[in-house]
């Protein structure tokens, strides 16, 4: 099971309503039916629909059974793992996401193209290959001499693998498009480069990062494939929420893995809810 | 004098964009960089604003050579044809952005913030955001900017280059006025000669990445240094192997003193000015006269007509090239 989000652009930082008007008086009305309709439908049969069933069925032995299946201990642990390694994933991800969209954006180096190509790579990749690359590399046999396999930070180096590419290429298009001239127009008034990095840079990239942080956070909390290999599923130390609710679904408990499950899917929206809610805010705020 | 620019060189590449300018910029002048496209103007405004670095040569701002000098260091103000506003602050921030970098009292910020709105008449518009502004106001939101950090120079790049027709004509006869208000020297760049006679004290016409002239509008008009700043700045025509302005012959239909043969192809009737279109020994050459005068001669096509420049005129023909 996968929460996948599909990628959105980031919203322009700005005015909020300003965009509204201006959508409002080039609409169509039967066309905006037509297209909300379909849209709607689509999302409801694809998304809200299995969702809506997956939090019904965890909830069919009663509310109490809810609380018991999702406090056991192997499924309580698997949970704050997957929690405390996928928030981990996403701060690291700002940062060096944000680093790397920035040199494929300003620098120049030889293989540049080639860089900005691998950055897909993790992504088009089937995980469970990616899981066998980095246990072959960082497993027991290693031939770095670096043995991460059956340990936590296995975990978190298979989920930064394979999240690699949500803020980089979230924030690269916003960069690249940046008006170069609002920097000139910066320094010309008095500020120096890091000035203008915090206050003029930085304030115009938030959104993007932000939301590039929100997917990488909710794809690596569903993350399976790429964990798998790597983190031994032992219980208690390297098992993810993910294998747990495999693992559930094998010994036949499908309420205990809706559970799970429905915890995982509150905790993703609400990390999308609140990313986004602080993007609102910052760009009000300015 | 506010700026002394001192023999500089700027390459792009291989490509030469400025050879050996210099230029002075008298303190509290409206000075115009006037020339085509390419001819180095806009460079040498970043120049003078540290956004370019020169290759050779100096440039004074103040008295204080500021050759190596950061943008931050020089206190400029510069304004981007496309206005180059912060999108994601307020007009307010905007204008105060300077005032923040230097750390001032907030009261004294919004005061000084309030004050150069109302010069630019945005006052209504500090809360806004620069996209719910047009063209025009942003501009003028850019100069409130600039202006804000009391600058030694104000350099602006085409800054109505962006803007339509009726609001350009409306913002350069209010920038004339702005600067009889505040007298700030200021430069800025265009390559509308009609924008830098109406507006500038001063014009320096840049081609191919040269000074062609330096003089008041009247000069370079009336006395161009050579062809090419005459054809820039005005309408030529060809008579006699001179270049004339069509509104400096004398045109008579008896043959008169040192005058050309000509022979009238057609006859525009542009309300009050009239274009009378000639041949001359095989060539295209026209004249410009008022209607009444027009009227007068009773010219009509195939007529025969005595061309020569007028003797009291101060555009003296050059010899064309």
């Amino acid at each position: 099971m996968t929460t996948d989000v599909a990628v959105r652009p980031a919203p322009p930082p700005g005015p909020p309503g300003g965009g509204a008007r201006a959508r409002s008086r080039f609409s169509v009305p039967g066309g905006t039916a037509l297209g909300l309709g379909s849209s709607v439908l689509y999302l409801s049969l694809i998304v809200l629909i299995p969702l809506a069933v997956v939090a019904w069925r965890s909830l069919d032995e009663g509310p109490g059974y809810f609380w018991r299946a999702v406090t056991t201990p192997d499924a309580w642990a698997a949970l704050t793992l997957t929690i405390g390694a996928s928030a981990l994933v996403a701060v690291f991800n700002l940062v060096m996401g944000t680093i790397i969209a920035w040199v494929l954006v300003r620098d120049r180096f030889p293989g540049k193209a080639v860089v900005d190509t691998l950055i897909d790579l993790p992504f088009a990749l089937p995980t469970i290959v990616a899981g066998l690359v980095l246990l072959a590399l960082y497993g027991p046999e290693s031939p770095l001499g670096i043995n991460l396999a059956y340990s936590r930070a296995g975990v978190v180096l298979a989920l930064l693998f394979v999240t690699l590419p949500f803020v980089v290429r979230t924030v690269q298009p916003v960069l690249l498009e940046l008006d170069k001239e609002m920097e000139q127009a910066a320094a010309s008034l008095g500020a120096s480069p890091f000035q203008t990095f915090r206050r003029v840079i930085l304030p115009n990239l938030v959104p993007a990062m932000l939301s590039g942080t929100a997917l990488a956070f909710t794809r690596s909390i569903a993350e399976f494939g790429s964990t798998v290999l790597i983190s031994g599923n032992l219980p208690f130390k390297t098992q993810v929420a993910a294998v747990n609710i495999f693992s559930q679904i094998e010994g036949d408990n499908t309420t205990g893995a809706a559970a799970i499950s429905t915890v995982l899917l509150v905790v993703a929206l609400v990390a999308l809810v609140s990313l986004d809610f602080l993007q609102r805010w910052g760009s009000r705020r300015g | 004098m506010a700026i002394e620019v001192r023999d500089v060189n700027k390459s792009f590449g291989t490509t030469p964009v400025l050879r050996d300018v210099s230029i002075d910029v008298e303190s509290g002048s409206l000075t115009a960089l006037l020339g085509p496209s390419g001819g180095g103007k806009s460079t040498l405004l970043r120049v003078i604003a540290g956004l370019e670095q020169p290759d050779t040569g100096t440039v004074h701002i103040s008295g204080v050579d500021a050759t190596r000098l950061s943008p931050q260091r020089r206190n400029v103000g510069f304004v981007f044809q496309h206005y180059a506003a912060f999108k994601h602050l307020t007009v307010f921030r905007n204008v105060a952005f300077g005032l923040e970098i230097r750390k001032r009292p907030k009261a004294d910020i919004r005061k000084r913030v309030m004050e150069l709105l109302e010069l630019v008449h945005l006052e209504q518009m500090a809360d806004r955001y620069p996209a719910q502004l047009s063209g025009g106001q942003r501009q003028r939101m850019a100069l409130a900017r600039a202006l804000a950090v009391e600058p030694e120079v104000l350099l602006l790049d085409e800054p109505f280059g962006a803007l339509d027709a009726q609001v350009r004509k409306e913002l350069r006869t209010w920038l004339r006025r702005l600067h009889d208000e505040v007298h700030v020297t200021t430069v800025f760049v265009t390559h509308d000669q009609e924008e830098a006679i109406e507006v500038a004290d001063t014009i320096v016409v840049l081609a191919g990445g040269r000074v062609e002239q330096v003089g008041s509008p009247a000069e370079v008009y009336d006395n161009p240094a050579n062809p090419f700043v005459m054809r820039f700045l005005g309408p030529v025509t060809e008579i006699g192997g001179n270049l004339v302005r069509p509104h400096d012959i004398e045109i008579s239909a008896d043959p008169q003193e040192g005058g050309t043969a000509a022979t009238v192809s057609r006859i525009v009737r542009l309300g009050f000015e009239v274009r009378v279109e000639l041949r001359i020994d095989g060539k295209d050459a026209w004249v410009q006269v008022t209607r009444s005068f027009a009227d007068q001669l009773g010219l009509k096509p195939g007529d025969t007509v005595s061309v020569r420049p007028n003797p009291g005129a101060r555009s003296l023909a050059l010899a064309a090239v």
